[in-house]
């Protein structure tokens, strides 16, 4: 079986069910999703907190899915759940399996809208017994507010990003206590948007400057080891059940097959500022792109491909990727989108996306480009680990667009950085 | 209280071995009961193999194990054929690093042919790197064995068993043995779960545990020591960097680590050895992932680069001989099959055939008429067509097009089937051996919730 759409949507999550809401006046848009219902991730995050930017209202995950859902439907968009892209036939061509068949659809342009995933115990190589009760956040919502099924009664939540938070409200809700977070991060500041009002809220300890290093039990857990990491001190911890949460990787898989060029440092596909990909006629946005941050950001980066998309449909030359290269230095461990015109139109919301591994309360972000310093922007917010940081394009409107790749980097973290002239 | 039940045969341990010797008299007209400790066939040492169908190049030449490997290689190799058990014919490459190791290889090749096996060749480092380009810098040489191939260990042990059971074989999960008595003809087995079983014969392939079956019998002729084995599997995404299985030169210790990709489609590295005391020490260690990412570092750099997938910790059951022990007591009506290595997944049908060999001077084995037809697995492997890319399949059951667990493309037909099999699952690890479901890349972030609903609740 073919079939051919203009626009093919891959993945209805908040930024593919964006994406598709804003082309649908204007092309044929066609929305896949594997899952059973339209919405992604926010269907199983069952607190309030969604749609503040695109949608300026305070909603619930599933209230915001449902939302999101029916702005796609209204606007035109065909959507179509429990139908998963398996793989590519050739440019632009999916080999899409549900329970309709096994059909090939091919688009003229493709948005890739995957999102990104937590990466499970295996992947963190966190050694010991492999008993139940050990989950992602994912998985934990997933069994909560999706099937309504027990978890355990004392909890040990790894990891310390905003999703952590989200893994203690779930197992609050499910009659879960969590009993210890703990985070290899050593500063409590870390994350202190929720650090403060989240301990005296939840009661929840925590452990800075601590990894978990072994998993006990054999039918279920029993009991995790935790390592002080400055002394090295070990001590047991009892519990039923382990989330770790956090530590996301975006799903990238059919970028991979698609043969993207996939930025090192997010491992999703590089993208420009108008969030066109290194093929003609793919195009990303959401979580894939930036490991993760907000709902509603990834649904502002939907709206925000629709101006690159039409452009391909109307025939436009798009040249690839073009403009200077992006770069982020430690501590920044990556930025998206990495490649601008300096003079040209900004990413979504004007702003880079990066990820700090180190904590600044106020930092002040400079764009050096062979040697020189070409911007600074002072920003008034902290870089925290944990969470997406937020960096004005305007850092790097002085940049040479004939000039090397341009390098962004925390002020006070450049002395020791090399290559400053 | 009802006397127990009886069989003419009852075959202890329902791993690869077990349920090679129960489907074999299954096919007689004896009655044959396959008991299991644990609640699933094929869930302690046949689990967690390398997966690798051996050729028995590098047994000892003149062995029982040599013989049995090279037999059970044609055997298994033609079985997996009729009942769809994935084999993957990818071969090896032995890969020598040091000068030790090159000057080894015409040795290697030799013992081969000692074994019966005449395909190997001795290549130079350029044609090691045409043929696996991502290896790590410093190969120095290798030596080819093209029969090597990659199969689907639990298939290959619910093929069996299942075979067994619809030849009429009753199988017992979840019966651990507790006690034997032997009352003239008959052999009393007393099992911790209360329930009782009498058989005239009892052949004890209880793997890890054989040994200590062995001294319930008041014999004291082996140990097994238990050797863990740790592994890391990869991302599917790495599976184009290796294309074959990648072997060290073998050693005093074992054969080292290799680098092979999966019938399931991902690359896996290990394992590491490690004797143990423990037999129930199943899990994974920090000096272990340790160890595998620095020999991972040597032997491909940029397969590290790949995310890990999972991890498994393996038991093999070594022992303190360097053959199978395999010995009947006819006085006893007791047959002892024990010390099979990692290489019993190749060698199992071929340890049954042996077996049938000893016990047809004492029992009838002649083969009974209207056999029924072996079983047709599903398909597990990655290099042949799955429901979820069969259009016929899905058009036919639109349950094949409804996938359930992304990483792996399980769908809800296979879910289904696998809960109707002869030998269904008991537990989600069973249905991950049945089905791949939420073996992948996520590890149930995205269906692990719904795979385990429909184990619950079954497939409407």
């Amino acid at each position: 079986m073919n079939e051919h759409v203009q626009v093919l949507v891959i993945g209805g999550g908040p930024a593919g069910l964006s994406a598709a809401a804003a082309l649908a006046p204007h092309a044929e848009v066609l929305v896949l999703d594997r899952e059973r219902a339209m919405g992604g991730i926010p269907r199983h995050s069952d607190h309030p907190g969604y749609g503040m930017r695109d949608l300026h209202r305070f909603l619930s995950g599933p209230a915001y899915a449902r939302r999101l859902t029916g702005l796609a439907a209204t606007a035109g968009a065909r959507l179509e759940t429990e139908a998963m892209v398996t793989g590519w036939a050739g440019d632009r061509a999916a080999e899409v399996t549900s329970p309709r068949g096994r059909r090939t659809i091919t688009a003229d342009a493709v948005v890739l809208a995957t999102g990104a995933r937590e990466r499970p115990r295996p992947a963190r190589l966190i050694p010991g017994d492999r008993p139940d009760g050990v989950y992602t956040t994912g998985q934990l919502q997933n069994l909560v507010h999706l099937h309504h099924k027990p978890v355990g009664k004392r909890a040990v939540v790894i990891g310390s990003e905003l999703v952590s938070w989200s893994a203690v409200l779930t197992l609050r809700e499910a009659g879960c206590r969590t009993v210890l977070m703990t985070s290899s991060y050593d500063r409590p500041e870390a994350y202190a948007a929720f650090h403060g009002p989240g301990r005296v809220a939840l009661r929840v300890p925590v452990r800075t400057g601590t990894r978990v290093v072994a998993i006990h039990g054999k039918g279920r857990v029993t009991g995790v080891d935790i390592e002080d990491m400055a002394t090295g001190r070990r001590r047991r911890v009892a519990c039923d059940t382990v989330i770790t949460t956090g530590d996301w990787i975006p799903d990238h898989e059919l970028a991979r097959l698609a043969g993207l060029t996939i930025d090192p440092g997010t491992l999703g596909p590089r993208v420009d500022a108008a969030l066109r990909t290194s093929h003609p006629g793919v195009f990303a946005a959401g979580n894939l792109l930036h490991p993760v941050d907000t709902a509603d950001v990834a649904a502002l980066d939907g709206r925000h491909v629709t101006r690159a998309v039409l452009d391909h449909l109307a025939g436009s030359t798009d040249a690839r990727l073009p403009g200077v290269t992006v770069v982020a230095d430690a501590p920044l461990s990556w930025v998206a989108p990495q490649v601008v015109a300096p003079g040209g139109a900004g990413p979504s919301r004007g702003r880079f996306l990066a990820w700090s591994s180190a904590y600044q309360r106020l930092p002040t972000v400079i764009a050096v480009q062979d040697g020189r310093m070409v911007g600074s922007v002072r920003v008034a917010w902290p870089a925290a680990p944990g969470r997406v940081f937020r960096i004005p394009f305007t850092v790097v409107r002085g940049a040479d667009p004939a000039g090397g790749p341009v390098h962004l980097r925390l002020a006070g973290a450049e002395k020791s950085s090399p290559g400053l002239r | 209280m009802n006397p127990p039940p009886t069989y003419d045969v009852a075959v202890i341990g329902g791993g690869i071995v077990g349920a090679a010797i129960a489907r074999l008299l299954g096919g007689t007209s004896l009655s044959t009961v396959l008991i299991e400790g644990r609640d699933d066939v094929g869930d302690g040492t046949s689990k967690a193999n390398t997966a690798i169908l051996h050729t028995g190049f590098d047994a000892t030449p003149g062995t029982l194990e040599s013989e049995l490997v090279a037999r059970g290689y044609r055997l298994l190799g033609d079985y997996a054929a009729a009942t769809g058990i994935p084999v993957e014919r990818t071969g090896a490459l032995l890969v020598a690093w040091d000068d030790e190791q090159l000057a080894a290889l015409p040795g290697l090749r030799a013992k081969a042919e000692k074994n019966g096996y005449r395909e190997c060749e001795l290549v130079g480092a350029d044609e090691v790197y045409r043929r696996v380009p991502d290896l790590g810098e410093g190969a120095l040489g290798g030596l080819t064995v093209p029969g090597e191939s990659i199969i689907c260990t639990w298939t290959t042990n619910l093929a069996l068993a299942t075979d067994a059971v619809t030849r009429g074989v009753t199988l017992l999960r979840g019966h651990r043995l507790s006690a034997v008595r032997e009352t003239g003809s008959l052999t009393l087995l007393s099992f911790e779960n209360g329930a009782e079983v009498g058989a005239r014969w009892v052949v004890n392939a209880a793997g890890l545990g054989a040994d200590t079956i062995d001294k319930l019998y008041g014999y004291d002729r082996f140990t097994v020591t238990p050797r863990r084995g740790e592994l890391l599997v990869f991302d599917k995404l790495a599976r184009p960097m290796v294309p074959l299985i990648v072997l060290p030169v073998p050693s005093k210790v074992g054969k080292g680590v290799l680098v092979s990709p999966t019938i399931y489609g991902n690359v896996m590295l290990g394992p590491t050895a490690e004797d143990l005391r423990d037999r129930t020490a199943t899990g994974t260690s920090a000096e272990g992932f340790a160890f595998l990412r620095s020999k991972g570092e040597a032997l491909m750099p940029a397969l590290l680069q790949e995310e890990v997938t999972a991890s498994y910790a393996g038991l093999r059951a070594a022992i303190d001989r360097n053959d199978y022990l395999i010995d009947l007591d006819v006085h006893r009506r007791y047959l002892l099959v024990g010390g099979i290595r990692s290489t019993g997944l190749t060698a199992g049908m071929a340890i049954a055939e042996h077996v049938a060999e000893l016990l047809k001077e004492v029992l009838d084995l002649s083969a009974r008429p209207d056999l029924p037809p072996p079983p047709r697995m599903p398909n597990l492997g990655e290099a042949f067509t799955r429901p979820y890319q069969d259009a016929a399949a899905i058009e036919a059951d639109p349950a094949y097009g409804q996938i359930v667990c992304f990483c792996e493309r399980v769908t809800r037909g296979e879910i289904r089937d696998a809960l109707a099999s002869p030998i269904p699952p008991v537990d989600v690890d069973g249905l991950r051996r049945r089905t791949r479901a939420m073996n992948g890349r996520c590890q149930g972030f995205y269906c692990g919730a719904e795979v385990c609903a429909l184990l619950e609740n079954g497939v409407a």
